[in-house]
C-alpha cells in the first residue's frame, strides 16, 4: 500500500472515527454533569435570566481583554486572532479541503483563490511560530505551559507548515508531501479531543459559566 | 544491404536525409531534455550504429502499448525508430506464426547475446505456476526468463509491465506481477503509461543506441527525461487551479471555459508524465485538454487509486456507519464517565455531611 492511499484511507478513518468517538464522549461527560448552583445568595436584584443573558455577554466580552489589560495582552490577543482566523481561512476556503468535507458531509460552499490561500498560511505559519516564541519567553506563559501546550501547538503547526510545503512541492515529491499532510491532520484530530485543542468546543462554556458567576456576585462581565 | 551495415548508410539508402536524420536527433535530444550538443553525438552514434536488435514480449496486456508505439501520426518518428532497430520478435507485428516466430526469437537471442535489448508489455501471472497466461504452450515467466537470460537490458513498456497494471488491480486473480519483480539481475527501464506515450518509448530507445547505456531513472525506474515532472506542473489549466476556479461538472461553464478539472478526480498532481508537454497523436491533445481528468495512469496502482473521478484530497473511504458508532460509543462513554462523577461528588458531599454531624 503506497503511503498516499494509507492516508487517504486507513488513517483519516481512524483519526476520523477517534476524533467523533472523542469529542462526543468529552461533551457529554461535561454536560451530563450535575449542576449544584450557587450555594450563596444572589446579589440584589440579580434574576436568573440576567445570570443567562450575563452568560452569553461573557461569551462574547471576552473575546477582547479589560481595558487595564489590553497592553499586557495585545500581542497574545491580536496573534491570537491572526493564527485562528487564518487557520479558519485555509481549512474552509482552500478549495481541495472544502471537497474533503462535501465527501464526508454532502455539503459545499465557494473557495477562495489558492495563492490567496497560500499567503494566508505562510501569515499563518508565522503567527504560530511568534505565538510559540512568545510562550518561551514570556516567563509567566513559560512557568505555566505543559507538554499538552506544545504538543497541541505542534499539532496544529504541522498540518500548515506540511500544506505549503506540498503546495509548493518543495522537499519531496507531491505524493509523499500530500500524503505527510493527511497525516498530519490525522495527527490533530487524533490529539484534538483529548488536548487543548477541545478548547474550540470548550470555550463557550467556560465563557459562559464565568458569565453566569460574576452575574451572581453582582459584577459586570 | 545487410543487417551489418552502418545505420547511417541503411538510412541513406531509404531516402531518409542527412536533414531529416539531423532533425531526428535534435528532437530526442530536446524531447530527453540534453543538451544542444547532444545532438551531434546522438547523429554520430546513430550513422555508425548497427541495428539493434530488439526481442518485444507482449504477456498479460492489450496492445494498446504497440498501438501507441506505431499509430503515431506525422513525422513519423516512429517509423524511424523502426530503421534503427531490428523488430526480431513481436506478436502483433511479426508475420509469421508457431514454431517460425519462436525460432526467430531464439535465433535472435543467439546471434545477439548479451547485446539484444528485451522489451516488454504487459505483466506476468505467477500464481499457480503461471498458468493464466502461456505462448507457445510456455508460461510468460518462463519466457520471459529464457529471453532475458543473454540480454543487454530490459525495457518494460507500459504500467501493466511496469507496475503490474489493471491485470494487477484488485483482486488480482492471476498473481500478476511487474517485470521489475521478476528480473533483478539486468538493467531495467519502465516506460509507463496506458499507454506510454511514443515518444517516450522511441526517445528513450534512441538515447540506449545513441549512448550505450540506460538515460537517468527516477525512484521507480522511469527516465526523469519523461517522468520527471507531474502533469498538474505543466498543465495548461494549472493557472485555473492557482485561481481556485475548478469545473464542478463535465459539461459545466467551468468545463467549456477550460477551467482546472481537480474537483472532477484529475490525478495529474500525483502523476508524473510528459502528456501535458509531448501531447499525444502528433502534439494535438491530451487527456486534460480534451476535457477528462487525468487517470493517474503512468502511477502504480492506479487502477485502486480511490476512484477516477474522487478528488485527490478527500478520503477514499466514507464513513457512514462508522462514525454513527464512533459517536454512539462516545455518547455511552461520556455518559457512564458523568455518572461515576456524579456518584463520586454524592458520596464526597455525604461523608461532608457525615462529618459535619461528628463534629
Amino acid at each position: 500500500m503506497e503511503l498516499l492511499e494509507f492516508a487517504r484511507g486507513p488513517a483519516m478513518n481512524v483519526a476520523m472515527t477517534v476524533f467523533i468517538f472523542g469529542v462526543v464522549w468529552r461533551l457529554v461527560a461535561l454536560l451530563a454533569l450535575p449542576y449544584r448552583g450557587i450555594k450563596s445568595r444572589p446579589r440584589e436584584g440579580v434574576t436568573p435570566e440576567r445570570e443567562i443573558f450575563s452568560g452569553f455577554r461573557g461569551v462574547v466580552r471576552r473575546m477582547w481583554p479589560y481595558p487595564a489589560f489590553v497592553k499586557a495582552a495585545l500581542f497574545s490577543t491580536l496573534n491570537g486572532y491572526v493564527f485562528h482566523i487564518g487557520l479558519a481561512i485555509i481549512v474552509f476556503g482552500f478549495g481541495p479541503h472544502i471537497l474533503f468535507f462535501k465527501n464526508l458531509f454532502g455539503i459545499s460552499w465557494a473557495n477562495l483563490p489558492n495563492n490567496l490561500v497560500y499567503a494566508v498560511g505562510v501569515l499563518t505559519l508565522g503567527s504560530l511560530v511568534a505565538a510559540l516564541v512568545h510562550r518561551l519567553v514570556d516567563p509567566p506563559k513559560r512557568l505555566i505551559s505543559t507538554f499538552n501546550d506544545y504538543f497541541s501547538w505542534f499539532v496544529t503547526f504541522a498540518p500548515v507548515v506540511t500544506g505549503l510545503l506540498a503546495s509548493a512541492h518543495l522537499g519531496a515529491r507531491y505524493e509523499t508531501l500530500l500524503a505527510v499532510h493527511i497525516l498530519s491532520i490525522a495527527l490533530f484530530l487524533i490529539w484534538f479531543p483529548f488536548g487543548k485543542l477541545m478548547h474550540s468546543f470548550l470555550f463557550a462554556f467556560s465563557r459562559g459559566v464565568t458569565g453566569i458567576r460574576m452575574k451572581h456576585r453582582g459584577a459586570q462581565i | 544491404m545487410s543487417d551489418d551495415a552502418p545505420l547511417g548508410d541503411m538510412l541513406a539508402k531509404r531516402g531518409v536525409s542527412r536533414r531529416a536524420f539531423l532533425k531526428y536527433a535534435a528532437y530526442t535530444a530536446s524531447i530527453m531534455a540534453l543538451p544542444a550538443t547532444s545532438t551531434n553525438v546522438i547523429a554520430q552514434a546513430l550513422a555508425t550504429a548497427k541495428r539493434q536488435s530488439v526481442i518485444w514480449l507482449s504477456f498479460q496486456e492489450c496492445t494498446g502499448c504497440t498501438e501507441s508505439l506505431t499509430r503515431s501520426f506525422s513525422p513519423t518518428l516512429e517509423d524511424l525508430i523502426f530503421d534503427f532497430i531490428s523488430l526480431d520478435y513481436h506478436h502483433t507485428l511479426q508475420a509469421v506464426s508457431g514454431d517460425a516466430a519462436e525460432n526467430a526469437r531464439h535465433a535472435a537471442m543467439v546471434e545477439n547475446k548479451g547485446k539484444y535489448i528485451v522489451v516488454v508489455d504487459g505483466s506476468v501471472p505467477i500464481k499457480d505456476d503461471g498458468v493464466y497466461s502461456t505462448i507457445a504452450g510456455m508460461t510468460n515467466l518462463d519466457m520471459l526468463n529464457e529471453t532475458v537470460k543473454d540480454a543487454f537490458a530490459v525495457v518494460s513498456v507500459g504500467t501493466c509491465a511496469a507496475f503490474g497494471g489493471i491485470p494487477h488491480a484488485k483482486p488480482n486473480p492471476t498473481g500478476a506481477v511487474a517485470i521489475s519483480e521478476i528480473i533483478k539481475d539486468k538493467p531495467l527501464i519502465n516506460i509507463s503509461g496506458c499507454p506510454p506515450i511514443p515518444e517516450a518509448i522511441t526517445g528513450t530507445l534512441s538515447y540506449i543506441l545513441s549512448f550505450g547505456k540506460i538515460p537517468e531513472l527516477d525512484h521507480l525506474g522511469r527516465p526523469k527525461a519523461f517522468f520527471g515532472e507531474t502533469i498538474h506542473d505543466r498543465c495548461y489549466r494549472r493557472p485555473f487551479y492557482e485561481r481556485g476556479m475548478f469545473a464542478k461538472s463535465f459539461d459545466d461553464e467551468g468545463a467549456r471555459n477550460g477551467w482546472c478539472l481537480y474537483e472532477l478526480g484529475c490525478k495529474g498532481p500525483v502523476a508524473y508524465n510528459a502528456c501535458a508537454t509531448l501531447k499525444w497523436n502528433g502534439g494535438t491533445s491530451f487527456p486534460i485538454q480534451s476535457g477528462h481528468g487525468c487517470l493517474g495512469c503512468s502511477e502504480p496502482d492506479f487502477w485502486d487509486m480511490g476512484g477516477f473521478y474522487k478528488p485527490l484530497s478527500t478520503s477514499l473511504d466514507g464513513l457512514g456507519k462508522t462514525a454513527a458508532i464512533a459517536a454512539a460509543a462516545g455518547a455511552v462513554i461520556g455518559t457512564g464517565s458523568a455518572l461515576l462523577a456524579r456518584r463520586h461528588q454524592e458520596n464526597y458531599l455525604k461523608d461532608l455531611a457525615d462529618k459535619d454531624e461528628e463534629i
